[in-house]
């Protein structure tokens, strides 16, 4: 097959696979407390369906989807809501948002789950419905719902390719890898389901070609399932190969516009794990409850790939990687190159986690001083969407953010391969960080200032209105006066007063 | 000879030049409305005119300076200046300092139903009727303060905007050591 190469990225790039990719997925033990966080995708957050006090059983649904983009949550093991209420959430701003807590009762009692082995007796229409309530978004990080990435019926461009992203370009992380290494099937039969319901006419599983045994084992169940149109394609290990643009362009050679989603050109691009959701979703019936992750790192005492129950707090899964070392300095959730730093490990694990590290000092991208550009535009030749690093930087260090956003700023998909080529040490992608969030805040006041001048305009309207309702009435008022002569009425009412007199006068 | 093709010229288009002044003339003055799109909108009057539109008014007619909007601040500053041209000046202290922006909330067991703050209310922000309770309508609250001074149970407090997830910033990273260097 013909592959094609994205401009720029890092091809050499220290994978640090190998810490956690030997040992197979262990199943990671209930923990005591389960936090769901109810806006754990994109979004609208889900609408709670229980109160504190309540029983729940595991798969049971817990909160609702609301609106169109949204997801509903369900219980990942049995036991009762103690809270519903703020808690600390994965995010980098280090805020808390309202969040479900269920403390655990083990004994994992789960409601009765409604296999669909017979997918194919379904319409497409009820198997996105199937998908949406068992609360499936992107598990490749961005966590966006599936069912609305799946359904095509009002899109104009018919689906031709499906494309599965087992590229696990972000060092690290191998939790893709082990699960395409041990239940590959699994994830055949979901290409399968999620070709049946767009109706592409082939689907591409991808991966990197640094794991051919995972490779081999993928080929294997392609073979064994015998559908013609699923094919097994490895790619050039470049970071970022694992971005879904990146990815497209690779094996497609199309690139997806600026402001455009990949459906615009005919393709659907799904991460592996959540195939292997779909899979579990409709053929087994169960919702999201659980997922793979990494726990990595020179910090864990053993690091490698959990299946663990969505809203775990982060300790518990310490514990299951025998505890910190005495190396751990900082908690990273995802990648070293995407991820962002936790304020502590009592944060739980939500649909998008898909790495844990436990980075030590030496692990963590040194914080050397920043020195100015010289422009030697190494940035720009390693900038994976073809941006311009050292223009979006200058603009944005000196605020001037409309020129930045005029660049494509948010084209940016922040991989930080910029940052590691800037022989400067500068931070660009935290400059880009920044300046994306600053123009989204400028937006919101410039929002919020049309609506205020709206208004104002409005209410100076409507007092001059009232106004010059109050001044009309008046004059008519006054016309009204003015039409009836005074005089006449006064002289006839004193003519009427003094014939009244005249003849009580000449009785006395 | 020459002269008369001249005035022949120079007739024909004062003539074009009178009917284009009728035929394309220009409604309101656009400029006001450029300078209105730069201020805040926040309608306090802080600028000693009633409303940003008339303060946009009065800069473009040259009565009032570029530094008279304390909501809009230093960045509102630079912008007004970088619109008309002018040397961007510090904010003048007699019109207020500039300071994040805050929402009004009323005291509803506090509030008597005066209705005074909704008629101060600058952009209709307050809801109630005349001895029931009334109320502040958040998203549309410009934080001008407007309502305080007529509030006679002084029921009335700004507080800050609630932070949301959507709207957290990024912190700028320093550039400091870059000040040298040029595009």
């Amino acid at each position: 097959m013909k592959l094609w190469r994205f401009n720029g990225g890092l091809p050499s790039l220290a994978e640090h696979k190998n810490e956690s990719v030997h040992l197979p997925i262990e199943t990671a033990p209930v923990p005591k407390q389960l936090i769901y966080p109810l806006g754990q995708h994109i979004g609208s957050p889900a609408k709670p369906l229980v109160k504190v006090g309540d029983k729940v059983l595991r798969g049971q649904k817990i909160a609702n989807a609301q609106g169109a983009i949204s997801a509903p949550i369900h219980a990942g093991s049995s036991g009762t809501v103690v809270s519903i209420a703020d808690h600390l959430i994965p995010h980098p701003s280090g805020f808390s948002a309202p969040s479900i807590t269920i403390q655990t009762d083990g004994q994992d009692n789960s409601i009765e789950f409604k296999p669909q082995p017979d997918f194919r007796q379904l319409p497409a229409t009820e198997l996105v419905q199937l998908i949406r309530d068992a609360g499936l978004v992107g598990l490749g990080g961005a966590a966006f719902p599936t069912a609305v990435k799946l359904n095509t019926q009002n899109k104009v461009t018919p689906i031709d390719t499906l494309i599965l992203n087992g590229a696990e370009c972000e060092p690290y992380i191998s939790c893709d890898d082990r699960l395409l290494k041990e239940r590959a099937h699994h994830v055949v039969e979901g290409i399968e389901i999620l070709l049946y319901i767009t109706g592409a006419k082939r689907a591409i599983l991808a991966v990197e070609d640094n794991i051919p045994d995972t490779f081999t084992s993928i080929q294997q169940a392609v073979a064994q399932n015998g559908n013609g149109a699923i094919c097994a394609v490895q790619i050039p290990t470049i970071y970022p190969t694992g971005g879904e643009k990146q990815l497209i362009q690779t094996l497609t050679g199309k690139e997806v516009p600026s402001g455009n989603i990949p459906a615009d050109i005919g393709i659907v691009s799904t991460n592996v794990g959540t195939v292997y959701a779909v899979q579990q979703a409709i053929i087994e019936g169960k919702p999201l409850t659980s997922r793979i992750i990494t726990v990595t790192g020179e910090g864990v005492k053993k690091p490698h790939n959990l299946e663990v129950r969505i809203g775990t707090p982060i300790n518990a899964l310490i514990d299951v990687c025998q505890g910190y070392t005495k190396h751990a300095d900082r908690l990273i959730m995802g990648g070293p190159m995407m991820g962002f730093a936790l304020l502590n490990d009592e944060i739980p694990i939500v649909k998008a986690t898909n790495c844990i590290l436990v980075a030590s000092q030496q692990e963590v991208i040194t914080e050397k001083q920043a020195m100015p550009c010289i422009r030697c535009g190494l940035c720009a030749s390693a900038c994976p969407v073809s941006l311009m690093p050292q223009q979006l930087y200058w603009y944005s260090q000196s605020d001037q953010l409309e020129k930045a956003e005029k660049l494509n700023l948010f084209d940016c998909i922040e991989c930080g391969c910029c940052d590691v080529v800037c022989p400067s040490h500068i931070p660009l992608v935290q400059h880009f960080r920044y300046a994306k969030s600053a123009l989204k805040v400028q937006k919101h006041e410039k929002h919020l200032s049309n609506i205020a001048r709206e208004r104002f305009e409005a209410r100076e309207k409507r007092i001059a209105r009232e106004k010059a309702e109050r001044a009309e009435r008046a004059r008519k008022k006054k016309a009204a006066l003015q039409k009836k002569p005074a005089k006449e009425e006064i002289e006839a009412a004193v003519s009427r007063s003094k014939a009244k007199k005249t003849p009580l006068e000449e009785k006395d | 000879m020459s002269s008369l093709i001249l005035i022949i010229l120079f007739a024909a288009l004062g003539i074009l030049l009178g009917y284009v002044a009728i035929r394309f003339k220009v409604e309101g003055d656009p400029l006001v409305d450029k300078i209105d799109a730069v201020l805040p909108q926040t309608q306090c009057g802080q600028c000693n005119f009633p409303g940003c539109r008339p303060y946009a008014q009065a800069i473009a007619n040259g009565e009032a300076d570029i530094n008279q909007c304390p909501p809009g601040g230093e960045a509102g500053i630079a912008a007004l200046a970088d619109l008309l041209g002018v040397d961007p000046k510090p904010l003048n202290e007699e019109n207020g300092v500039e300071k994040a922006t805050m929402v009004a909330v009323i005291d509803e067991e506090t509030c008597i139903g005066c209705k005074l703050c909704i008629q101060a209310c600058p952009v209709d922000a307050i809801l109630g009727a005349p001895k029931h309770m009334h109320t502040v309508i958040e998203a549309e609250c410009t934080g001008c303060e407007l309502c305080l001074p007529p509030c006679p149970v002084e029921c009335i407090t700004m507080e800050p905007v609630t932070q949301t997830l959507n709207l957290w910033q990024w912190d700028k990273p320093d550039a400091s050591p870059q000040k040298k260097d040029a595009p």
